[in-house]
């Protein structure tokens, strides 16, 4: 369909999707990363900004991959990728990660999303039928982070929507999610429900409503969402 | 005296493994996990063993080693269904072995309260989900919270980085992840260790895991074994 190269066109790539996380992460702010864009995102954050990315296998101050050769096989993040650790990170078991998560030490979950509904009910871990996905820490991290921001394509490949009014998938949690980034907008979830914020550069509020089941709230105009500067 | 829980060799320290029993497995992606134990455990005769770890395995070794052996009749894992652990998938989708999957800080705490004498807490993980179905939820300060049960293990299986002779153990980077919390939740803990030192070597500071939750310690026989992740 026409419209449907037109969203495509205009959306962002995984990179700039990963950018527009980025940037949106509080200063000294203690920051979960999920597999996928979420973890991309820390190749955005200044160090400057404070930012302290916390993996739930055991580590507070990730660092960057390190460079090939130098890796460690005992020092990796939960998605199980190499990494380094920066001056005054600090490192402990599974029982104390958690205990960090569930006591609402950790500010911020950043978490790839299957579905999110109006409400922010989030579907994350797996999709019906037999032998598929896992739990993992998402349960975890989704009831106990201070905020659970969730990044997905706005729409499957096959055009199926996944800003749904209620999730058909089987939930991670509910009701949690205070941002939605996709590729082509940026929600906020809204005591009245989900608030359209920002919408990618080209691209007008009906069409990101278009593919929203949710109606979507726009009082004010919404802000133009950043591409980025080319990798 | 000082050395008497220094075990010979991995398979000398899980001899007595007896079928059927439920083994708390420490590791996280390829780090934290006794590789040289789950050789010798697949060469011996205990099988229909429940195993409780967080992953059920990447690639052909790990876990996967005990799995091709047809060893375990049931796993209690976070995720199951990586596309490494096919050997996992496969005997699950022929209906040989028993999957129950629970959300991984869940687990870890069930295990910590198995070694820590808590019979029981709440916890808001998984409400509203799968992980609730079948169990006693209660509102506590205005928020729901499910009943979770400890999870001991009769043997925990772990890895550390160093162990002096007494059984205290250090751990090395984010290899610890399960190994410390499963240590104590067992009332026979193997640790695989890389390097055995003398008592006060390791200076009482320093030690992650106390010598009371570790019966017995081998040294790895292959330190290159490494599980694909």
């Amino acid at each position: 369909m026409a419209s449907d190269q037109r969203l495509e066109a205009r959306a962002l790539r995984p990179a700039d999707m990963a950018r527009r996380v980025a940037a949106e992460l509080p200063e000294g702010a203690v920051v979960n990363l999920g597999i996928g864009i979420p973890t991309l995102a820390a190749n955005y954050v200044a160090a400057d900004r404070g930012v302290m990315f916390m993996a739930e296998n055991g580590v507070i101050g990730a660092g960057p991959r390190p460079a090939p050769g130098q890796e460690d096989k005992d020092y990796i993040n939960a998605s199980r990728e190499p990494i380094t650790a920066l001056p005054g990170a600090s490192v402990f078991g599974h029982a104390d990660a958690f205990a960090m998560i569930r006591g609402g030490h950790v500010d911020i979950a950043v978490m790839g999303a299957l579905q999110v509904s109006a409400r922010g009910d989030l579907a994350n871990w797996t999709v019906p039928g037999l032998g598929k996905g896992g739990i993992g820490g998402a349960m975890d991290l989704a009831a106990g982070a201070g905020e659970v921001y969730a990044v997905m394509t706005h729409t499957m490949k096959d055009g199926g929507l996944k800003l749904l009014n209620e999730c058909s998938y089987p939930l991670t949690a509910r009701g949690v999610v205070s941002k939605l980034f996709t590729d082509i907008a940026v929600i906020e979830f809204a005591p009245d429900g989900p608030r359209l914020r920002e919408v990618a550069a080209g691209l007008s509020v009906e069409d990101v409503q278009r593919v929203s089941e949710p109606r979507l709230i726009s009082g004010e105009p919404p802000g133009a969402m950043t591409r980025g500067e080319p990798d | 005296m000082a050395f008497d829980k220094v075990y010979p060799s991995s398979r000398a320290a899980v001899a007595d493994i007896p079928d059927g029993a439920t083994i708390l497995l420490g590791g996280f992606g390829g780090a934290g996990i006794p590789e040289n134990l789950l050789v010798a455990m697949a060469s011996h005769p205990a099988r229909d063993l429940t195993v409780v770890t967080n992953h059920a395995g990447f690639g052909e070794r790990g876990l996967a080693v005990l799995l091709r052996q047809g060893k375990v009749r049931k796993i209690i894992c976070s995720y199951a269904f990586h596309k490494s652990a096919f050997v996992f998938r496969e005997l699950f989708l022929e209906g040989k072995i028993e999957l129950e999957q629970i959300p991984q800080g869940t687990m870890a705490e069930r295990i910590r309260a198995a070694g820590a004498g808590i019979p029981a807490f709440y916890t808001p993980t998984g409400v509203g989900t799968q992980a609730a179905e079948g169990k006693e939820t209660r509102v506590i300060d205005g928020r729901e919270t499910l009943l979770e049960y400890p999870l001991p293990g009769d043997v925990a299986v772990i890895k550390a980085h160093r162990a002096d002779g007494m059984g205290n153990l250090t751990y090395r980077g984010t290899a610890a992840n399960f190994n410390p919390v499963m240590a104590a939740a067992a009332p026979l803990t193997i640790a695989e260790v890389e390097e055995i030192v003398a008592p006060g070597e390791i200076a009482p500071e320093h030690v992650h895991t106390p010598s009371i939750y570790v019966q017995r310690v081998a040294r790895g026989e292959d330190l290159g074994l490494r599980s694909e992740t």
